[in-house]
């Protein structure tokens, strides 16, 4: 009976073992859903890893049960000890030399990518983006455009006819923080007082979730991660529009919460192009609502939100650096009216 | 009786005394905390974004290793003294030993003293100052913990309570101070010849 | 079980046991007084065990609480800070405060009588050493009582028991969370490093007659090794917490970034502790192993001068793997590579252990004892979290799981899979020798299988939401991630080894008054531990023994076969 419930657990752990990389299927930030070619690179070697690990596994655990199978005292035991071992030259040499070939091989294939990924040629179509971490949001630049945003990055899809991978340098402003999007790279560490380096390729069009993966500070759970990949065209368009300057003023009523912004204290932190906001303690503001979500993910880019976010940011994100105003009402609403019209 | 007395022949083992050995291991764990704060003061030569930079502030304090280094001298000399018995010899070794050691520390103040009231360079005056004040200070503090040691020994051999027994402990705590004085040579090295 | 097959005193009632009962009713105070000042390895290590099984209750409290919060997404059962105070407490706890020193109890206990003598070899160091790492415990928890008291949890620490700089200087840690864990722990590291010196002095000065290094049973080789390391990785962190000290209150700049100090430099600082850190809790639990599966193999342990050996290697290769908990921070291809390399031979003399362990249990007569339930899973599920740990060691397959909830799945298959399951293999192993009475053995079956079927609950299914993308630390998810479902299985599981645990302490309480008496020698078995009566007399021998081989006892049961 302990033997039968012993083979259960191995079986059961097998299964899950096995199980693993069919859960990825539903998953947006699944390791072994690779949309890019270094998470390409990663994934074939981590189904190898599993593989052979496995094989280990059912080999050492199918022994264990084995022996605790056949070598059970029987019922009808006389009581004597058995046969008292205590080594054997041969056997433990063999089972020094077996690992240390299999260590050597998993090492060779590893080396090989570490090699591949990290030293991998930089073609001359790679754009470039610098990564700022901050507690608790991403800013991202784009040198060769002039543009900064904030926590939503675009990037062009990169086929094998058409390479244009992005190059990311990664710092941070203040604490460690991490950038990692399952689907796009292995994650790599945003250190204040160095830079990294990091690249993608995503293969097709569309979104790619992630956050950070080095615990920052409070709200570092809600420091979400998101990455367009756009067609060239589609890309080439969100250039254009986010080198625009900011919208102007409409209206008296967006004049009026445009004032409002910038004397109550907001471009002390918030900058927008092309007016006096030039704050860069938080994110750039020029484009806010080219964005799906507000405060790095913290929830959807919605006027009402907006609001809320405005009066109280500990609503959404205890540990904020961004402190309440302690607007009125009539203010909120005002500078909201300006905020949504920088599209 | 609650053993069986166990009486197949074995044979003695020699262990040793377990004073040395303990002092050894004590002096592992310490040489592995200062190895860590010798890794940061290499790490961060020529790092400091502003201030003063060793060149321009330090000295080398030859006299200062000269007295200290000798120490490790005479508390020899006064150990074999202590093994013979010879209890004159001994506390007149063991005083020098004592009297070289506080000389090292008069000299660090005096170093400190200038550091600070002329050169204005402190503790937190940049990533040289932290790691040089950290390190040396480290160095000091093991100094002054060995002389409160080596003067309570001072204490018991003057009221003649150094019993023939206490010899092995005395020559443990010899072998702190040839560490404390071993930590120096590094610490010489490393601040005042390499990082300069 | 079968008892002994010699006739050794202590089945019989003798003076000194009625003694100690009479004792018993002795003036509170008195015993109290005489806990407080004691001296004797035996008392010290008890206090050690104790004090490790409250902590183990306190830590367990955090990570039930945590779990709830993580049962789904965007729950709301702590705000961030609280969960952020207790993922921190939880696992500094669970490090320092449960699983070093309850080794160090149980090694306490036993090392003087495995090797025949008569105590430790600095009994009032030893003293010293357990109170300053009380004490180290007593201030942490404290934590929770300052700042703005209990709602906000206090003032404990939050920055994640790693403590990564800049986030732990001033600048962006006001009030006192850090200063508590960094003062916590040079206190308790006080004490671990004099427990050190203490176990490292004693095996090697003060065995009995007879016995040569090589005659010592494995727990005590373990043991040393351990406190190599201890001595080794420990000052390190003491290093480094004084130099974060001299950071936030003298102004310094190791780790402030301003001023050009290095993030990375206390990562490395904090990791050259941290890894071998976790060799030195895995080398009691393995000494532990190799005492109870040859016991109930029936069988001598298989090859103990290539367990030496393996149980060295392993000790001097870990100091050399630590940054594979470092793979993203930017380090070159060759460093990578370098560390990849170094992590994957610190396996090699791993699976050895394994595969001794293995051949004692070949051709053995195995009895399933509930101290050889746990080893038999802990060989199992030891032999998992080695392989995940491999994985680990991939350094491509690294820069996906690190910091994910895989490496949470991975380090609890260890501590919890492994090393808990030999702690309590050793509690139903000696708990007859330092009580005198057996515990009870259908609640250790009972414990057993809740508790095994708990873990792999939780900690199977944990593995998961890793490889999808799930990061440690977080307080919170998105319900559009698909971890929910996990994470309340992985809950859920949390639970039912919270009661196993409640039914263990139930057993090690009640046998006290209730277990079966137990006698010198319960288990049959061949150490010098097992020569004396059950509890020791305070002296542990009369006489002092003179051995001749690794099992004095089986060559007193066997006279025409001795080892």
């Amino acid at each position: 009976m302990l033997s039968r419930r012993n083979i259960v657990f191995v079986v059961l752990v097998a299964i899950l073992e096995c199980e693993r990389p069919l859960f990825a299927a539903q998953s947006q930030t699944s390791i072994f859903s690779p949309q890019s070619a270094p998470a390409r690179s990663i994934a074939a070697l981590s189904h190898f890893t599993l593989a052979l690990t496995g094989l280990i596994f059912a080999v050492v655990a199918g022994l264990l049960v084995y022996v605790i199978i056949r070598f059970r005292r029987q019922d009808n035991d006389d009581g004597s000890e058995p046969p008292q071992i205590f080594g054997s030259t041969q056997i433990e040499l063999s089972w020094t030399i077996i690992p240390i070939l299999i260590v050597t091989v998993l090492f060779l294939t590893t080396a090989r990518v570490v090699f591949d990924v990290q030293d991998a040629p930089k073609p001359k179509s790679a754009l470039d983006v610098t990564v700022i971490g901050h507690q608790f949001w991403w800013e991202v630049r784009y040198p060769g455009f002039q543009v900064t945003t904030a926590n939503e990055l675009h990037v062009p899809i990169s086929t094998s006819s058409a390479p244009e991978p992005t190059f990311l340098k990664l710092t941070s402003a203040d604490v460690v923080h991490s950038f990692w999007v399952p689907e796009l790279a292995g994650k790599t560490d945003l250190i204040p007082n160095r830079i990294n380096e990091l690249w993608i390729s995503p293969e097709t069009a569309g979104i790619f979730k992630g956050q950070c993966a080095q615990f920052c500070g409070a709200e570092h759970a809600l420091m979400l991660l998101r990455v367009y990949a756009d067609t060239p065209g589609d890309f080439a368009a969100w250039i254009q529009q986010q080198q625009l300057p900011a919208t102007a003023p409409q209206s008296d009523a967006v004049a009026q919460g445009r004032k409002q912004f910038e004397t109550l204290a907001c471009i002390n932190c918030h900058a927008v192009n092309g007016t006096v906001a030039n704050g860069r303690f938080g994110p750039n503001l020029t484009h806010l609502m080219s964005r799906e979500t507000l405060a790095s993910g913290a929830m959807p880019n919605t006027p009402e939100n907006l609001a809320r976010w405005i009066d109280d940011p500990d609503t959404f994100k205890h540990g904020s650096l961004m402190p309440a105003m302690h607007l009125t009402k009539p203010q909120i609403d005002q500078i909201t009216a300006y905020l949504v019209t920088l599209k | 009786m609650s053993t069986l007395p166990i009486s197949v022949p074995g044979y003695e083992t020699h262990q040793p005394y377990k004073g040395r050995v303990a002092m050894f291991t004590l002096i592992a764990a310490e040489s592995a905390i200062f190895t860590i704060f010798v890794v940061a003061y290499i790490y961060y030569i020529g790092q400091s974004l502003s201030g003063p930079t060793p060149r321009e502030v330090l000295d080398l304090p030859i006299f200062n290793t000269i007295f200290l280094l000798s120490s490790s001298l005479t508390i020899w000399v006064a150990e074999r003294a202590l093994v013979r018995r010879a209890m004159g010899n001994f506390m007149a070794f063991w005083g020098l030993t004592i009297l070289l050691g506080a000389i090292f520390l008069i000299g660090t103040a005096h170093e400190w003293y200038k550091l600070i009231t002329v050169d204005h360079f402190t503790i937190s005056t940049n990533l040289f100052g932290t790691t040089y004040y950290s390190l040396v200070g480290l160095h000091a503090l093991h100094v002054i913990v060995g002389l409160i040691l080596l003067l309570a020994v001072f204490v018991f051999a003057l009221m003649r309570a150094l019993r023939p027994e206490d010899t092995k402990r005395v020559e443990v705590l010899a072998l702190y101070w040839h560490f404390v004085d071993s930590v120096w040579v590094v610490v010489f090295t490393v601040v005042y010849l390499i990082g300069r | 079980m079968s008892e002994s097959s010699l006739p050794l005193p202590g089945s019989l009632p003798d003076a000194t046991a009625q003694e100690n009962r009479e004792g018993t009713f002795g003036n509170i105070v008195e015993i109290l007084h005489d806990w407080v000042t004691t001296v004797d390895h035996k008392k010290i290590g008890i206090l050690y065990i104790v004090y490790s099984l409250l902590m183990l209750v306190a830590g367990g409290i955090e990570i039930l609480l945590i779990r709830l919060q993580l049962a789904g997404p965007r729950l709301n059962v702590v705000p961030a800070e609280v969960f952020n105070r207790l993922f921190t407490m939880h696992g500094t706890t669970m490090i320092f405060f449960v699983a070093m020193p309850i080794f160090v109890g149980f090694a306490n206990y036993l090392v003087p009588l495995m090797l025949g003598v008569r105590d430790i070899a600095f009994p009032r160091l030893n003293a010293f050493s357990f109170w300053m790492t009380a004490f180290g415990g007593l201030l942490l928890y404290y934590s929770f009582l300052g700042g703005t008291g209990l709602q906000g949890a206090g003032t404990s620490p939050d920055v994640g028991w790693f403590a990564y700089a800049p986030l732990t200087e001033r600048a962006f840690s006001r009030g006192h969370s850090t200063d508590f864990w960094a003062l916590a722990l040079i206190i308790s590291g006080f004490g671990s490093i004099g427990g050190a010196i203490n176990f490292i002095t004693t095996a090697f000065c003060l065995r009995c007659k007879g016995m040569t290094l090589f005659r010592m049973p494995l727990f005590v080789w373990l043991m040393v090794v351990s406190s190599v390391l201890v001595i080794l990785a420990v000052s390190p962190l003491t290093a480094a917490q004084f130099m974060l000290l001299i950071d936030r209150y003298l102004g310094g700049h190791f780790f402030d970034t301003q001023a050009g100090g290095s993030a990375t430099l206390w990562m490395h600082f904090f990791w050259i502790f941290g890894h071998p850190e976790v060799y030195v809790l895995i080398m009691p639990a393995f000494g532990i192993a190799s005492e109870v599966i040859p016991v109930f193999s029936r069988k001598a342990i298989f090859g103990y001068p290539a367990m030496v050996a393996a149980s060295v290697s392993i000790a001097f290769v870990s100091l050399s793997v630590w940054a594979h908990h470092m793979f993203t921070i930017g380090m070159s291809a060759a460093g990578n590579a370098f560390f990849a390399l170094s992590t994957m031979i610190v396996g090699i003399p791993t699976g050895i252990k394994i595969f001794n362990w293995l051949a004692t249990l070949w051709g053995g007569k195995i009895r399933f004892t509930v101290p050889m339930l746990f080893s038999l899973a802990f060989l199992f599920q030891f032999l998992i979290a080695g392989l995940t740990g491999i994985m680990l060691a991939v350094a491509p397959f690294n820069w996906q799981l690190h910091n994910s909830y895989f490496v949470v799945a991975h380090f609890h298959y260890v501590i919890v899979g492994a090393i808990l399951m030999m702690v309590f293999a050793g509690f139903y192993y000696w708990y007859p020798k330092a009580t005198g009475r057996m515990l009870d053995d259908r609640l250790g079956k009972l414990h057993f299988w809740l508790f095994v079927v708990g873990f792999h609950v939780t900690f199977d299914v944990m593995h998961i939401p890793g490889l999808l993308g799930m990061p440690r630390q977080i307080y919170t998810y998105e319900i559009d991630r698909g971890w929910g479902n996990y994470n309340l299985i992985v809950t859920i599981g949390a639970f039912i080894q919270a009661i196993a645990i409640v039914i263990f302490v139930v057993n090690l309480i009640a046998s006290v008054f209730r277990g079966k008496i137990a006698g010198p020698d319960p288990w049959d078995a061949w150490t010098l531990e097992w020569t004396t009566a059950s509890p020791p007399h305070a002296y542990n021998f009369d006489v002092e023994p003179v051995v001749s081989s690794a099992r004095p006892l089986w060559d007193l049961k066997h006279p025409d076969d001795p080892d």
